[in-house]
Order: structure tokens, then sequence, then C-alpha cells
């Protein structure tokens, strides 16, 4: 025992630390990489705050001003119908996931900047801990930001029961999961700061805009509903929608749901191309991270 | 020393990027516990050759293996046994330094019972303990590289690798860092592996290995290299050096070569050839001084330029900077 103990307190060299990565080795990597971000985030609680202004502004801006002028009934089906705030307020909550997992998970340009990402990188971990770790971290960012949100149910007129909140925290996580994912995969290619500009303005915005969060996507020009449906922001929309504005809609909310050649998508559908997308995203951010020159 | 003496070995190895060379063809055998130097200007191939031994980069010819696993077969088994202090900053300014410790820990597999006590070991050793908990973005520099060290020794590597450790740092604060890294290596018996561009630096090592242009040129311990010097460098400045050169030549059968408007000539006893080179010379000597040969006189021998301190120089200013963005983020 005594010996042990002198053995423990200076240890020679190539004592410790010599386990091969493996598949726990693999979890012990997702774990710590996921925790940093979700410990930074925690630490940066403003920007929490700050984060949440702009999807206020967009439920205020548009659904007052707006919806003042599309008129109380914006949409409906089923006998009851939903204002144009109460149908862009689950476009809000998309809106915070789609920023927050992106940006979350494109935290990764900024570590390789400050250098932290060779002390990830050079690590006896599988590179796929790294990219599955930061998704994890990108999208547990975006669900908090999406779910507080939801406090403002009540003054936008929504209720809810506690089944479809318990149905609606897994959908805005596979939304939150597939974004932060392509945020991953994106950079991982990305060796500066100025390629996170061009991404947002001509990815993320885009996304946002045709994903059906500010407007329904059914009766389109022929060009902007391939463009909608080639959207994966849309098959995250969707659900999230249906779910919030069905306890208002007596007959559930289908009649808003996203369509393919007039076929009413099943959520869970939507659901699995979304986690298909996402893994496909996650693959290719792990062939980039494997890759050395 | 045996073959299992040896924790790195390489082998012709090389580094190309297209048409360029970056590494040509190097051999080492480094032995485990020396403090082994890769002395060179920067763009040498010092860290294109540390990047290949740490797995960071690919191989394009030739092998290497560390700890006893091959760089290109087995990174996993070689990133384990290592511990890397790199170049540049990277740590996370917005952690505290235990918590940097924490996610390299955990990341390297240390033990769970045995996390909390290395970690308290290392911020020991190099004096960090009290700090602990603040965030790295408060630290100075030369603490910054401190707790960098501390983390490469936390999972007890075989083999701490370090890049050019001390650049950027004031005199002081190098010094201490050397006091660590001598303190690891009896304590520990790591082997310490580094590069750097600072002659003082390289006195310290065991044996250095002088790179340029990506090939080795000269191998041993400073006392060797320094003894391709033929001896005492005395510096000579008068108010004729062709001339004076020519009757060194002529008298003492050395060959002076010129730098800086001033003459150099290596002597075996500059004590015994001062008095006479005044004595012997017509010209006019307006000074003379004499040192023993330094690691800057063996690099200006070997490669026939100096190490330019002055690019170097510009060179640490830029990662200061650098420096001071990564605690700011």
């Amino acid at each position: 025992m005594s010996t042990e103990s002198t053995t423990l307190a200076t240890p020679r060299a190539g004592r410790i630390g010599r386990r091969s990565p493996g598949v726990a080795g693999t979890l012990r990597g997702i774990y710590i990489v996921w925790y940093r971000d979700v410990l930074r985030f925690w630490r940066d609680r403003p920007r929490i705050i700050i984060a949440l202004a702009q999807p206020i502004l967009y439920l205020v801006v548009f659904g007052a001003g707006l919806g003042s002028s599309l008129g109380g009934s914006f949409a409906g089906g089923g006998g009851g119908s939903v204002s144009y705030g109460q149908f862009i307020y689950p476009g809000v909550i998309g809106m915070a996931v789609l920023f927050a997992a992106v940006f979350g998970a494109m935290s990764i340009v900024w570590d390789r900047e400050f250098g932290f990402l060779k002390e990830i990188l050079v690590a006896p971990i599988d590179r796929s801990a790294v990219a599955i770790g930061k998704a994890l971290g990108g999208a547990t960012q975006a669900v908090v930001q999406g779910s507080i949100l939801l406090v403002l149910a009540p003054i936008m007129g929504v209720s809810f029961t506690i089944g479809s909140i318990l149905l609606l925290i897994p959908f805005i996580f596979i939304l939150a999961f597939a974004l932060s994912s392509l945020g991953v995969a994106l950079a991982s290619r990305m060796k500066s700061m100025q390629g996170f500009q061009v991404v947002m303005t001509f990815l993320v915005m885009p996304m946002f805009f045709l994903s059906g969060s500010l407007f329904p996507l059914g009766g389109l020009p022929d060009w902007m509903t391939v463009l909608t449906r080639l959207d994966p922001v849309s098959y995250g929309m969707d659900p999230i929608r249906r779910i919030i504005l069905g306890t208002n809609l007596p007959g559930g909310a289908d009649s808003l749901g996203l369509t393919i050649f007039d076929q009413v998508l099943p959520i869970g559908l939507e659901a699995l191309i979304l986690l298909v997308f996402g893994a496909a995203m996650l693959g290719i951010a792990v062939v980039n991270f494997r890759r050395r020159d | 020393m045996t073959d299992t003496d040896l924790v790195i070995t390489a082998r012709g190895l090389t580094k190309r990027y297209g048409e360029l060379e970056a590494v040509r063809g190097i051999d080492l055998a480094v032995h485990r516990g020396e403090i082994f130097g890769f002395l060179g200007p920067n763009g040498a191939g010092k860290s294109t050759t540390i990047s290949m031994l740490c797995t960071l980069l690919t191989v394009t010819d030739g092998s290497a293996s560390v700890a006893g696993f091959d760089v290109e077969r087995n990174p996993d088994d070689v990133r384990a046994s290592i511990g890397l202090v790199f170049q540049d900053p990277s740590l996370d300014g917005q952690l505290s330094a235990r918590e940097n410790l924490e996610f390299h820990a955990f990341i390297y597999g240390v033990p769970a019972d045995q996390r909390a006590q290395r970690i308290a070991e290392v911020l020991e050793m190099v004096e960090l303990s009290d700090r602990a908990g603040s965030m790295v973005m408060t630290f100075s520099g030369g603490m910054r590289r401190r707790l960098e060290i501390a983390r490469g020794m936390l999972h007890t590597p075989e083999v701490l690798f370090l890049d050019e450790p001390t650049i950027g740092l004031d005199p002081q604060t190098r010094r201490h860092i050397w006091t660590y890294l001598r303190q690891l290596r009896a304590d520990q018996g790591v082997t310490l592996f580094m590069t750097t561009h600072y002659m003082d630096e390289a006195e310290e090592c065991d044996r250095i290995a002088v790179i340029d242009g990506g090939r080795i040129v000269a191998l041993g311990t400073p006392d060797e290299l320094k003894a391709l010097v033929g001896g005492d460098v005395v510096t000579i400045a008068t108010n004729d050096n062709v001339r004076a050169a020519g009757e060194i030549s002529a008298r003492f059968g050395v060959e002076p070569t010129t730098a800086d408007d001033t003459l150099r000539v290596e002597v075996p006893d500059a004590a015994g050839f001062v008095p006479r080179l005044i004595k012997e010379t017509s010209v006019e000597i307006t000074s003379v001084s004499f040192r023993r040969p330094s690691l800057d006189d063996v690099f200006l021998k070997l490669t026939g330029h100096a190490i330019r301190e002055e690019g170097a120089a510009a060179g640490d200013k830029m990662r200061l900077m650098g420096r001071a963005w990564g605690g700011r983020r």
C-alpha cells in the first residue's frame, strides 16, 4: 500500500494515459468536448439574452406590423384559425434554434483561430468524437435558446399541454442536431473567420427565409417550392409549428403541414429526414477532421 | 545503449509539399531521458519535423517511430505516449487553469481516481497552484507557457515535445521555464525533444541536431559541436581589413572570414595568438576581442550564414500579439 502511494505521487513517465482510444475513449471525448461548449455557453449568459433579442424583434415587428395588415385570421383549418403573429411564433423559435445551432457548432473556427483545436485534434481520441461532441454542444445550446422562447406562449395566445411540450422538445432537438452538424461540417473545412460571414449571409439567412418560418409553404411559385423543399430547416420548422399550433386548432394543424406532391408529410418522416441529413453532415465533418496534410 | 533505449528514431524522414521539400531525409536516434534539441533558423524544417513525429503531419517518405510506435501505422498509440507544447498558444482562455487541465486529463484518459491528484501535482510543479481557479485569459505569457508544460506532462508521457517553448518570453521567464524542464527530466525521466532558434537554449540540451534547409548538418553535444570550430574565436577590427587578412593568412596559416567590417579567425589558443598578432601585423589594429566559441559560431561555420536573430525577433513580436489576442477573445 505504501509503495503504491509513493509510485502514484511520482509516477514514472508512461505510467498512465496509455489507454488505446477505443469506444470508451470516443465516448469520453464526445462528453468532454460537449461539456466544454456547454460550460462556456453557461458562463456567457449575457449572450444567451442577446441572442433572444432577434427572434423577439421579428415576433414584434412582423407579428404586429405585418399581422395587422393581414387581418385577424391568417391561417386555419379544422374549425379554428390562428393570427399571423401566432403563425410566425413557431417560426421564430425555429429561427432561434437555427442561429444558435450553426453559431455554436461553428465555434470550431474560433477554436482553430485561437489554437485550442490543436489540443483537441492531437489527443489520442478518434476524430469522430470531436465532430459529434461539437454537434451535440451546438444542439444543446440551440435547444436552450429555442425553449426559452416557449415562455412567450401566453403573450402570443398559444396554449400548451404537457403532452405537446414533451413532444415538442425532441423535435426541437432533432432540428438543432441536424443544423449544428451542418455547422460542424462547414467549420471543419474553414480556415478563417472570414468564411463565417459568407456562410451566415449566403446559407443561413436563405435557409431561414425559405423554411416556412414567416409564410406558409403552400401555393408558392414552382422554383420556390423546390427550394423550400430542399431546405432542411423546413423539415424541422413544420413539426414544431404543427405541435405548437395543434392545441389551438381543434381539428389539428395538419392543414398547415408541409406537402410534397400534395401529400402532407408525417412528422415522424420529417424527423427521419433531418436525422439522415445530420448524420451525413457529421460524416463529412469526420472525414475532414481525419484528413492530415 | 541498446535499441530499447531509443525513444525516437527516424530514417530518411522527408516532407514534400508539391515541389517544395521542407524536410529532406532526416535520420535521428534519441535516447530515453535525453534532452534533445533541434536548432535552426525559422523555416529550416524544425516544426515540420516535429509535426511529423507527433503525427500531426503525414510522412512523405522515410519512416519514424516514437515510444516504439510507427508514426504512420499507429498514430493513436504515438499520441497517447507523447505530450506536446505547441509553438503557438493552445489554451482555452475562457476556462480556468484547472478546467484546462481537467479537459486534458479527460481526453487523454487519465483514470478518474488519479485526475485530481495529477492536476494538483503538475500545478505544483509549475508553481501555479494558487492560480488554479483563475481564468487563463488573465495569465501572462510566461504563466500560460508554464501551464502548457504542466498540461503536456499531465498524462505522464514518455516524450514531451516542445516547439520553441520559450519563444517570445523575457529572459527571466525563459530561465524559469528551463528550471522546470530540467526538474522534469530529473524527477520523471521523461525525454524532452525541443526545437529552438535560441543558441543559449540549445546549450541546455544534452545533444543538438543543427538543421538548415531541411537537412541535419551536424549532430552532437554542445561541446562536440563547439569543437568543430577550431578553438577560440578572435574578432579583429583594423584600418585595412583586406591587407590584414592577407598578412594573417600568410603569417599564421589561418583564413580569416569577414563579418560586419570585422575579421574573424579561429585559433587553438587566443591568449597566445593576440599578442603575436599585434606585434606581427603592419596594419593598425583598432580593436581585438576573443571568446570561447558559441553555438552561433558553430552555426555560422556549418551553414555559412548566421541564425538571423533580427528576423526571429520580428516573428516573436507577431507571436506575442497573437497571444494578446488569444487572451482577449
